[in-house]
């Protein structure tokens, strides 16, 4: 085991809904550098533009990804609760978050480094084969419910 | 057949005819949103509707314009009636003007509403999105007031807004129960909205139920309706037994016009509520 782990990282990680099964080794190497995160409601994790080199995986609480406009107050478009994950832009390039991340209560996350999990997914291609596999889905219904909020399903 | 065989409302020759309104007088007019009202209602002389059961609804008539279909959404038993009704068109925006003071015209109740016996025993999961809520509310007072002979009940309540949610305040008090999981979501918020964000379709992966012994009550917009039933369905739900209530646009309200047909079904006899089963098809068809 690699000394320099963080042992309740891991746990956390490998408990993680996302990670649930993959191989322990792939846990230990992504979970290099990661540490817990704790907020408290309001705090801003992350801000639309700013550099994004994380994955985030909700463990408790909730928060709130929004968008900015120049002419109106930031827009809450999806909220995250535990057992999600926080974040792709990490995996891509020009690697800036494309929203706000904010927490709406106290909220505990696992802070992973992107870089290291990018560098992981390229050196083991069956890692990254089996991480895109769990990865898109998630992306699909994101696209999916933004489609059904695109619709208005409330309007008649 | 002719619906010109139906009774003038507003005809004095007409009034005791079955189809002719009951005058009411509006008690109290609270603001949900802004352009939703909901109506207190008293009858005007000892001349009252029938009781009502959950999901059965009234055809309100605003003098000199029209009438409309809209859900009952509370009542008493001195023969009060509570509506919620949204402006859409010209007979809803006429209901929303009324004032405390004015007289409206009720005939009713009218429909087969939420099977709530039937439910006992079961788990129940409740999705109301929008205008949802309303025809609902009476089925969720009578569950409430039975609440142990009922399973897990989950509610899911959708809207666009925050400032779209109907009935906000008893809802957040329903919360508070230790009896009832309640979840409420809206497609977007401000800074000052603290709850979830997302339509309500999401949070049904997550709501606590155990699918072959649950039932579930889902009113809303058809496209939202549809979206939740399909949602139930891949968590195993039968469709037989998700019921969902639905709108048609409706004249005579007694199965007697043939407006709100549906193959051998008449909405307005018949529903609105019926079986996601039965309407799945219907579902796909913009009028019929
Ligand atoms: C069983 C039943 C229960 C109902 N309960 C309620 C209720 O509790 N509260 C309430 O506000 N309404 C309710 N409705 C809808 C209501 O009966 C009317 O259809 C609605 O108020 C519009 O009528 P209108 O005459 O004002 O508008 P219209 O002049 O008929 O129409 C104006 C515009 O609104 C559109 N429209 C009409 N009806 C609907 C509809 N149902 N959904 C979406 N768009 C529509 C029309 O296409 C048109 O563009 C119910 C309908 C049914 C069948
Ligand atoms: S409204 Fe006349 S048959 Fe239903």
């Amino acid at each position: 085991m690699n000394p320099e782990v963080n042992h309740k990282v891991v746990r956390e990680i490998a408990s993680h809904p996302f990670f649930h099964g993959m191989s322990r080794e792939f846990v230990e190497t992504i979970a290099v550098e990661g540490e817990e995160r704790l907020f408290v409601a309001d705090d801003m994790i992350a801000s639309e533009g700013g550099e994004a080199d994380v994955l985030y995986l909700v463990l408790e609480g909730k928060v709130a990804l929004e968008l900015e406009a120049a002419d109106r107050p930031p827009i809450t478009v999806q909220t995250v609760g535990p057992g999600e994950l926080v974040g792709w832009s990490w995996l891509v390039p020009p690697h800036r978050w494309r929203f706000n991340v904010r927490a709406l209560k106290r909220t505990r996350l696992v802070a992973l480094d992107g870089g290291i999990i990018r560098r992981t997914l390229h050196a083991r291609p069956d890692w990254g084969f089996e991480f895109m596999v769990r990865f898109m889905p998630l992306l699909a219904e994101r696209l999916e419910n933004t489609r059904i909020q695109l619709l208005d399903i409330y309007g008649r | 057949m002719a619906v010109s065989t139906l009774p003038d409302p507003a005809s004095p020759a007409d009034a005791g005819h079955p189809l002719a309104p009951i005058p009411y007088v509006v008690r109290a007019v609270a603001t949900e949103t802004p352009d939703i009202v909901t109506l207190t209602l008293v009858p005007r002389s000892t001349k009252r509707t029938g009781p009502f059961r959950p999901g059965q609804f009234n055809m309100l008539y605003a003098f000199g314009v029209g009438e409309s279909a809209i859900s009952i959404s509370g009542g008493s038993p001195d023969g009060q009636l509570i509506h919620t009704v949204q402006s859409l068109g010209k007979v809803s925006n006429a209901l929303t003007r009324l004032t405390p003071g004015d007289t409206v015209g009720v005939r009713g109740p009218y429909g087969r509403g939420w099977p709530v016996a039937e439910a006992k025993g079961r788990d129940l999961v409740i999705v109301a999105g929008g205008l949802g809520l309303p025809p609902l509310r009476p089925a969720l007072y009578e569950i409430f007031r039975n609440r142990e002979a009922y399973g897990r009940v989950e509610i899911i309540d959708g809207a666009r807004t925050p400032k779209n949610l109907v009935f906000y305040d008893e809802v957040q008090g329903w919360r508070r129960r230790s009896d009832l999981r309640v979840q409420v979501t809206v497609d977007s918020a401000g800074r000052d909205w603290y709850g979830d964000v997302g339509v309500v379709t999401t949070r049904i992966p997550d709501a606590r139920f155990d699918p072959e012994r649950t039932t579930a009550f889902v009113c809303g917009p058809e496209i939202m309706m549809k979206l939740t039933a399909q949602a139930l369905v891949a968590r195993k739900v039968p469709a037989e037994t998700i019921f969902l209530s639905m709108e048609r646009n409706m004249k005579c309200a007694i199965g007697f016009c043939g407006h709100c047909q549906y193959q051998s079904s008449f909405i307005c006899r018949d529903g609105p509520v019926l079986r996601y089963s039965a309407v799945q098809t219907l579902l796909n068809l913009k009028e019929v």
